[in-house]
Formats: C-alpha cells, structure tokens, sequence
C-alpha cells in the first residue's frame, strides 16, 4: 500500500503502471467511493429502520409516547431499552452469551451461527454461480427440497458403513438438486424460457411432489403413519457433529467452506468460469467468440443446483435429521438470494454474508426467546440491506457521499 | 469439457431461442391432440365403474335444473370421440393454413372437462354451481393480481412483487377495515397499501435502475417480513379491534342473479367480485382504445421511440405501476373483507406466483391472463371437490397443473408467450 502511495506522487513517466499497484488502488477506490462503504452503510441503514419497527410496536415505548411532552426522558429511555435489549439479546444469540456461566456454554451462540450460516452459504454459492452467468435461480426451495427428499430417502434406506452411507446421501442430493436446477437451464438454451418463471414454477412443483410422495406409504411417507413424514436419518447418514453433543454444529459447515473454495477455484481458475463470467457480461459477445452460451447455461445451471441440493442435504443430514417434510427448506432457498445479492455474487463475499445472515438467524430466535420480538424483524433487515445496497445511487443520495468514480 | 479455443473453431449458429417462433397455428391442433390422448391413456387404464351426477342448481333457485345422472366410463368415452373429432378437425384445418375457430376449442373444453369429470367423479355428485363459483371465489385474487402484473409489465416494468401487493393489501384492509369497522375503508386501504409496495418497486426499479426481478423478490420478502412482524406484534395482541374486520356480504343482482346455472355462479357475489368484473372491463378498454393504453404499449414495447415522440417514460411507467399496484392491493382485500375474516402470516400462499404465471399463460393481455386466472382458480378448487368425493387423481396433481402449465407455456412448447420488447428493462434517457 505504501509504495503505491509513494509512486503516487512522482509523474507519470511510465507509461504502464505496475498490474499490483494497479489493484491496490481499484481497492483503495472501491472501498472509498464504493463497495464496501455503501455495503456498511446499507447494513447500518437496515438497521436503524429494524430499531425503529422495534421501537413503534414496543408496549413501553407507545405507552411514554402518550405523555411525551409532559416527560419526554422517558420516551427516550423507553425506545433506548427496547433497541439496546434487541440488539444484546441479538448479540448474546448469536456471537457470546455474556449471562453464561462458562466459556463453553458463553461461546455456545457463535457455533449456532455458524450451524445457521453453513446452508446459507452453500445456497448462496448456487445462486450467486447462476447470476455470474447472468442468470437468476429462484428455485433454491424447489432444488433444496428435491435434494432433501432424495438425501432423506438415501438416509433411512440403506444400511451401510458410516462414511460410505454419508457420502452416498451427498451425492444423492447433489444430483437431484443439479437435474431440478439442470431443467430451467435445459429449457433456457433450448428454448429460450426465462428462467425466474421456470425457478419460480418448479419450487411449487417440487413442493407438491415431495408433499405427494410423503402422503404414499409406497413412496416416502414412514410406514403407519398419518402424518407427511418420512422415517427418520439412519445415524450413518448423519453429518457428524463437530464440537461433540454440547454444540449442534455439525460437518455442514465444514462442507459450506469447502463449497467456497471449490467456487473461487472454478470462477476464477478454471476455463469453465472463464466461459461462465464471459457470459454473464455479455452472452451475444461470448457467442461471438465462441463460447456455446447454451451448453454454459445448462452447466451453471447444473452445479448450480448441485450446490443448493448440497444446502438441502445439510438440513435432513444434519440440522433436522428427525425425517424428511415439506418445509425442509425452513426459507433458505430464499434466504439464498439475498445472501449471493449481499455477497455480490463473490464466494468470499457469500461466505460473509452467510454467516452474518446466519448470525442473524442465530439471534432473531435469542430475540424472539427473551425479548418477545418476532423473529420475522429479521426478515425485514435482511431483505432492506439487499435492497440498499442493490441501488448504491440512494445509499449516496442518503448519506451525500461522492459519485462514484467514472472509471 | 473443451477449452474456449477448441470451441471457437466450431461454427457459430443460431441459437434455438430464434429457430422456435415459427409455426403459431400448430399449437391448437398439438393441444388438442394431447390433451385427448391424455384423457383417452387415464380412462383406458383406470375405468371407472358406477355413474356420476351433475347437480346443476342450487336449492335457491328460481327455476330448478333437473339432476343429471350418467353412466362414467360409457359418458367418458363419448366425450372422449368428441375430443378425437374436434381435435381431428383441428389437424384438418392446420393442414389447410387455418386457424382453428374459438368455437370449436369451445366445444372441445367443455367436451374434455365434463368427460374427465365423468370419469373422475364415479360414483359422486358433482356440485356444478358449488365448483364454478367457488372457483370464481379462489380466482378473483389471481385475476386482480393478474391485471395488475399486465399493467405493469405492458409498460416494461416485471413485477414480481404481486404476492407482496396482495400480502400488503390483506394486512391493511383487515387493520383499516377492523379499525374504523368498514368494508370500503378497509378495500381503500388495501389499495392503498398495494400502490405503496408498487412505489417502492418504482423507486428502485425505475428511478435508481435496479433489476426489477431482483427488487420484485426482496420485496416479498420484505412484505412477508413487515406484516408478519406487525401481525405478532399488533394484530394478534389487539384482534379485537384491529384484526376482526367486517365482510363483504354476498349481494344478489335483481334479475341476472336469477338466470339458471349462470346467475349463482356470477351474480350472488359480493361487491368485491362485481368491482372485479369492472376492473376487467376498464383494464382492457383503456389498454387497447384510449391514448393512455396506446402510450403504456408504446413505453413498454419500445420505450426510446416513445421518448422521441413525446411521450414522458418514467412518468408513465410510474403512472401505470402505480394503478396496478392498486388493483393488485383489492385483490389482497378480497382475503380478509370476503373470504377469512380475518389476516394471518404469509396468508396468500404464494398466490401472487401463480397470478405471474397467468400473465405469462395469457400473453400478456388482460382478458387471456384473466381467464388463466379463473383456470387455475378452476384447477385448485375441482382438486379439492375431487378429494371429497375421493376420485383416483392425487390433488397435489391438480394442485401443480397451473406451474406446469406454465412452464410448458413459457417453454414454448404451447405457443410462444412473448412478453413486451422492453419488459424488464430500465429506461435510461440520453
């Protein structure tokens, strides 16, 4: 950094610049008028208005309203002990509970986070992989459910050795969740269908198959029942926990960082994510040069779903291994969005945002539990950071910083 | 996989997106085709014994249809030779270069329907006023829903926001509607509240030109979010006063309601239903015969040209979201001022999807996407009439026939849905 200070200032004499120079003022340039500081920003903006919700519908704070003007100190007090016991119970729920008798149980919340972010961060890599193609996958439900059903299936099964078991159930759900997502690649290069409408309508076809096969006792639903369950994860199938009993964090977690990497490696060193960047920025000029934009399509597409199904996998293998149900997913093929959207797409970017996402999961329930705040607010924080930050212009506008630098 | 230098030396061809769009005609002719041959492998395989009855009145009536009770399987087949006829003469007719006529597609629906209802109900009795009104009842949302994503999109402006309008107006009508105890304030509200959620789709969509799939799917969430939150929070706590909202009682029309068949199904609905038939009507008219339709299409099809002639862009496009947002927002009221009673978390179900899907289903245009709507209204709600007489389809079947029909729609492989030229993109001037 401080040679490229240094260069700085002497004129321009050479005529290329040295290529790491180079870098260091692109990031120097994007946190000062970009990136970075609009993604703080966006987040702090989200927020203020979550503290706000909190605040309007707190019982106190409405009650020290109805006498503002005669005290107004306690209005004040009131709005401050309703946002500052949100955002500590927040914090106790998600990174250490301060009211713990020992750092085991205190650093208890930290690997709830980390349990909430691993399918977080793995869906997010499937979406944000489709959008470098220029693609949006809004079937993360309807893959993570095809993925879950067949992992499940696999999982109550089969008897075999433990490691072979696991293994088999992550293919299994890897490539059911690839062949869901593989159809709306298949018909985006075929046919030319958008494939936000064909993501949409397969998550509730998948939804209506899998609740139609756990309502057959010849399918999936666990014998002599009445309910839409299947019989439960064998032990062999299970991801294994990672911290023993105490914790719930299991290998999930472990699989979403290797996820990660695989992404970095195939977006920026393979020819594969050559073709599927070239793409993305322009699919008429990657034509032009060559590139068979379909076949990208549907192979996004298909490692795409792998990685979602991979997040459905880590939901009946690990986090709820007590049998397959509809609503496995618990929101994640959703939440998967604005986590690739917060992570602009980068798999470093989606493994942070997995895991402040998934913090918030973590501390939204701690919130529920002891403040009485549902844990929906957390909804509307997410959703309004992606919001924010998807228009930098107002997030500007908001806080009067700079334009950005034309480049 | 190759590498990006081997690939280039194959030559570059059209893609299969350009190669689809040729034949329009053929599509009749392949549907009808399908369809029977669909209903013709179903009832070869499962025949029913017994006989199935129609009861075609309603006790109420003024003039009492007779019950009308047939043998299944023997009724099926007939119609099944009648769906073989016309989709044989649809063949006939595309052979010639001819469109197939609407009357014929007619005659072949109805002959499919009550041949397949035939064979589905062995056995039962099928309420037919029940079934259609109480598919016009599951439909009116997804027709509100629906005009409102035509409007906006005709003007180059994809929502994916309807399920949030629908959500947003069902909150605020049970609340208004509880609190001040009245139906047209709290459908007011709901409009209200459905051009607030259009607003910010604007906002973001139009002015600060962030990709309106994007914007549209956070803002369900967003939606969801919010109205869950104060749902917990103040609704639930005080459901005295702000979740107990009056209803929309059913409001018989003078003569129109008496018509046998028609006037139950139409014309004893409740007020909410009758402002749908008008939305319909106004959606429709001013889209394709006023100045203001004209320039909506103009901006959506081709939005720099219309620039050139004067025509504001973003004022419009605002302009017309802004409406949609309101009719979408009735639709919401039609949950909580006529349906429940009453608002619960995430209460339209994703409704909202399947009133995209019958925009895309209906090309585009109002009167298309309104009868998708009424089919999948028809499909959800013949699911669950099937599943109290106990027929052999599955309704989770039923229930995934409207996505599956559109993505065979959007697949092209029924007709090619073609959205407006600049759906979906931003307008930049300059």
């Amino acid at each position: 950094m401080s040679s490229a200070v240094g260069t700085e200032q002497h004129p321009p004499t050479e005529p290329d610049e040295a290529p790491d120079r180079n870098r260091w003022r692109e990031t120097f340039r994007e946190i000062a008028s970009g990136g970075v500081t609009v993604g703080f920003l966006a987040v702090l903006l989200a927020i203020v208005v979550g503290s706000v919700l909190i605040a309007a519908t707190d019982e106190q704070v409405r009650a020290t309203a109805g006498y503002i003007g005669a005290r107004p100190g306690d209005f004040f007090q009131a709005t401050w002990d309703a946002v500052w016991g949100a955002y500590t119970a927040l914090f106790r729920g998600s990174v250490y509970n301060t009211n713990a008798v020992s750092f085991d149980q205190g650093i208890r919340p930290l690997t709830e986070t980390a349990k909430f972010a691993a399918p977080l961060i793995v869906a997010g890599l499937g979406v944000g992989l489709a959008f470098r193609a220029g693609m949006f996958n809004i079937g993360g439900r309807g893959q993570m459910l095809m993925a879950g059903a067949a992992a499940g299936w696999v999982g109550y099964q089969f008897d075999l050795p433990a490691v072979l078991h696991l293994s088999l159930a992550l293919v299994a759900a890897m490539i059911a969740g690839a062949l869901w997502a593989g159809i709306a690649g298949l018909l985006k290069a075929r046919t030319g269908a958008h494939e936000v409408i064909v993501t949409i309508m397969l998550n509730y076809v998948a939804f209506y198959l899998v609740f139609f096969a756990l309502s057959k006792q010849s399918l999936l639903q666990a014998p002599n029942s009445f309910n839409p369950k299947s019989l439960p994860v064998k032990d062999s199938a299970q991801l294994p926990e990672l911290l023993g009993d105490q914790y719930n964090l299991h290998l999930g977690f472990v699989i979403a960082l290797v996820a990660v990497a695989f992404a970095w490696w195939l977006l920026e060193r393979s020819s594969l994510g050559f073709r599927i960047r070239a793409v993305g920025l322009n699919p008429e000029a990657a034509r032009a040069a060559g590139i068979n934009v379909g076949r990208v399509y549907v192979l996004v597409m298909l490692i795409a779903g792998a990685l979602v199904g991979l997040a459905g996998a880590n939901q009946v293998l690990g986090t709820v291994t007590s049998g397959i149900t509809v609503d496995l997913d618990a929101g994640i093929g959703f939440d998967a969005i604005t986590v690739a959207l917060l992570g602009r797409s980068r798999p470093l970017g989606i493994l942070a945002a997995g895991i402040l996402f998934g913090a918030f999961k973590a501390g939204g329930f701690a919130m529920q539990a002891s403040q009485d705040i549902p844990v929906d607010i957390v909804l509307v924080v997410q959703s309004l950071i992606v919001l924010f930050l998807a228009a930098p212009p107002l997030i500007r506008t908001i806080f009067r910083l700079p334009a950005k630098e034309a480049k | 996989m190759s590498t990006p230098t081997s690939e280039a030396s194959i030559p570059l061809h059209e893609t299969p997106l350009a190669g689809v769009t040729t034949v329009v005609d053929k599509k009749a002719a392949v549907i009808l085709s399908v369809m029977t041959a669909g209903l013709l492998l179903v009832v070869a395989f499962f025949p029913q014994d017994g006989d199935t009855t129609f009861r075609l009145a309603v006790p109420s009536d003024f003039a009492q249809l007779p019950r009308v009770t047939v043998p299944s399987t023997l009724t099926a087949w007939v119609l099944i030779i009648v769906c073989l006829l016309c989709a044989g003469w649809s063949i006939v007719l595309y052979r010639r270069k001819l469109q197939t006529p609407l009357w014929l597609m007619v005659i072949y629906s109805l002959g499919w329907m009550i041949g397949f209802l035939a064979w589905a109900a062995s056995g039962g009795t099928i309420p037919v006023v029940g079934l259609l009104s109480g598919s016009l009842a599951l439909a009116v949302p997804l027709v509100f829903g629906a005009l409102g994503g035509v409007l906006g999109e005709r003007s180059g402006v994809v929502n994916i926001a309807i399920d949030g309008q629908l959500l947003a107006g069902a909150f605020a009508a049970a609340m208004i509607g509880s609190a001040l105890n009245s139906t047209w304030a709290g459908l007011v509200a709901a409009m209200v509240a459905g051009t607030l959620v259009a607003l910010i789709l604007g906002l973001f969509a139009i002015t600060y030109l962030v990709d309106q799939v994007i914007v549209g799917v956070v803002l369900n969430v967003l939606v969801i979010g919010l109205t869950s939150f104060m749902f917990t929070q103040v609704l639930a706590p005080n459901a005295e006063t702000l979740n107990s909202p009056p209803r929309f009682t059913a409001v018989v029309i003078p003569v129109l309601g008496d018509i046998p068949l028609i006037g139950p199904i139409f014309f004893r609905q409740s007020a909410v239903v009758y402002l749908l038939y008008i939305a319909v009507a106004v959606v429709t008219w001013s889209l394709y015969r006023t100045r203001w339709g004209l320039r909506v299409r103009a901006v959506g099809e081709h939005p720099t040209a219309a620039d050139t002639v004067g025509i504001n862009v973003i004022r419009t496009r605002y302009r017309t979201i802004l409406i949609a947002g309101a009719v979408a927002g009735m639709g919401g009221a039609f949950y909580t001022l006529v349906s429940v009673p009453q608002f619960n978390r995430e209460m339209t179900g994703g409704a909202g999807y399947i009133a995209l899907a019958a925009v895309i289903f209906g090309k585009w245009d109002p009167i298309r996407a309104t009868l998708a709507a009424l089919l999948f209204g028809f499909a959800s709600n013949l699911q669950g009439v099937l599943s109290v007489i106990g027929s052999p389809v599955p309704s989770e079947f039923m229930l995934m026939l409207p996505y599956v029909v559109t993505i065979f729609a959007v697949a092209g492989l029924v007709g090619r849905s073609r959205p407006p030229a600049a759906d979906g993109i931003p307008y930049r001037k300059g």
